[in-house]
């Protein structure tokens, strides 16, 4: 059985912190999903809804930063306590990003609604439901402290990638071709972009994961000094 | 010079396969561990777990404990000093201590620091007044002192009393100053003047301090080695007992899953 600290109140409060940041990856899922939905059905009340869902988010991250000071001032965390403590400092910045990016995408969904639709949007959904996968995979893997599962995080970004290119040049194309499109396509690719900015946040997360569950830090892998 | 090229430091002391026993009762089993030159070396570990016991065994304070026993090697600059080895004056002149319940000598501050050299012959006044200030200068006790080094050293604070015991280690000139929960009976600023003092020592001496306070550990230390139940579960650089250490044991002590 996994040991549990002998301060039953220190104990607690990792747990709830950790609650906290799991609660705020949970809202972060449900914005953008629903901001994609708010995309696909043209449906300008839901995106409204997700932008005001997004205070909520903004809030955790005030909350979540305090806690984590607090943790530090009174408790001053050591080892695996310390990396955990240090990483959900920014796993919370990554999460409210992608808050943000979900928004930005519900943004979008009011402006394209307001207009006929371009063309069928099965890559950009399919980009979404990666994007979604890639979060919720980094949340299950920080929830089960599983570096296997965030190194998977990490190679499923170039799958990302490469859609997200796919999309930007066939609306590229589009654009090239009518440019009475080139609004509705200009959005679109700022959804696609932001869908793979979304996925980039999902790596750092899983970056931190892996720092906390093993003490090293993989980040930047090409910009090692000695190279 | 980049950390990976630097030249690991020199061993001022170690300790092979050493077992310090009283009467049956094996109390530290076994274990092997450098003390790196002018460094400070934590020893950390729940009580009874040997460290104090380990420490004392660098300069032979175990022989004073009737039924104590102990094997294996102990080398001071590459040489042994166990076993008639080493002289056990010349040991403790050169591997001083300092314990956790400051123990001023019922003499004036003066007499305190000069007791150690008087007890080894000197009798030169010069000598004696200019060592007794530099010690205490190096104990950053001088300022606080100078004006009334005839009074009683038990007129000082707690603080100030560990301090003058440090200047006394310090007055007949150790290589490795040995220190026994040197803070634990001192308040927070107190504490913090002994640590800032240790930091400054450690250009100078080699220093290994057992202390139950893993933030103190922490704070001053270099390297940091873990105690449990006799036995020397890790030692490694402090930073990374820390923040990742190896064993799961070390991992759970530090952080209090322990108990």
């Amino acid at each position: 059985m996994a040991k549990t600290h002998t301060d039953k109140a220190y104990e607690a409060e990792l747990s709830s912190l950790r609650e906290q940041l799991l609660e705020m990856g949970g809202l972060v899922e449900g914005a953008i999903a629903g901001s994609v939905r708010a995309i696909v059905e043209r449906d300008a009340t839901l995106a409204e809804q997700v932008k005001v869902k997004d205070r909520v988010v903004n809030r955790m991250e005030v909350a979540i930063d305090q806690s984590c000071r607090r943790i530090l001032a009174l408790r001053q965390p050591a080892a695996s306590d310390l990396r955990f403590i240090t990483t959900s400092l920014k796993i919370v910045t990554d999460l409210e990003r992608m808050g943000d990016l979900a928004v930005n995408i519900a943004e979008r969904a009011a402006d394209l609604a307001q207009a006929p639709a371009l063309r069928p949007l099965h890559d950009l959904v399919k980009l979404a439901e990666l994007s979604e996968a890639q979060l919720k995979r980094a949340l299950d893997a920080f929830v089960t402290g599983d570096p296997g599962e965030a190194e998977e995080v990490l190679r499923g970004d170039d799958h990302l990638d490469a859609l997200y290119l796919k999309i930007f040049n066939e609306l590229l194309g589009l654009m090239m071709e009518d440019p009475r499109s080139i609004r509705r396509a200009t959005s679109l690719m700022f959804v696609a972009k932001h869908l793979e900015r979304f996925g980039d946040h999902a790596t750092n997360l899983a970056e931190m994961v892996i720092f906390m569950v093993r003490g090293t830090d993989v980040r930047h892998p090409k910009s090692r000094a000695d190279e | 010079m980049s950390p990976e090229t630097a030249a690991p430091p020199r061993a001022k002391m170690e300790a092979r396969k050493l077992e310090i026993s009283y009467g049956q009762k094996v109390a530290v089993k076994g274990i092997d561990i450098t003390l790196p030159e002018h460094q400070v070396t934590a020893l950390i570990g729940p009580s009874g777990c040997g460290k104090s016991t380990f420490l004392r065994a660098l300069n032979r304070m175990n022989d004073l404990i009737p039924g104590a026993s102990v094997r294996g090697e102990v080398l001071l600059d590459g040489q042994g000093v166990l076993a008639g080895a080493l002289d056990v004056v010349e040991l403790r002149r050169r591997v001083g201590m300092v314990f956790q319940k400051s123990n001023p000598f019922p003499k004036s501050i003066f007499e305190n620091v000069a007791y150690g050299l008087k007890v080894a012959g000197q009798r030169d006044r010069a000598f004696l007044d200019e060592r007794v200030e530099r010690s205490l200068k190096d104990a950053a006790l001088w300022d606080e002192v100078k004006d009334r080094l005839g009074e009683s050293a038990f007129g000082l604070s707690g603080g100030q009393q560990q301090r003058l015991c440090i200047a006394r280690a310090l007055a007949i000139e150790p290589e490795v100053l040995l220190m026994d929960e040197p803070a634990s009976a001192l308040d927070p600023i107190a504490t913090a003047k002994i640590e800032d003092l240790i930091h400054e020592l450690k250009d100078r001496y080699t220093i290994a301090i057992v202390t139950h306070n893993m933030q103190q550990a922490a704070r001053v230390s270099d390297q940091t080695a873990f105690f449990y139940m006799g036995e020397l579960v890790e030692v490694g650089p402090t930073e990374q007992i820390f923040t990742n250490p190896r064993e799961a044991r070390t991992e759970d002590y530090v952080t209090g899953k322990f108990g």
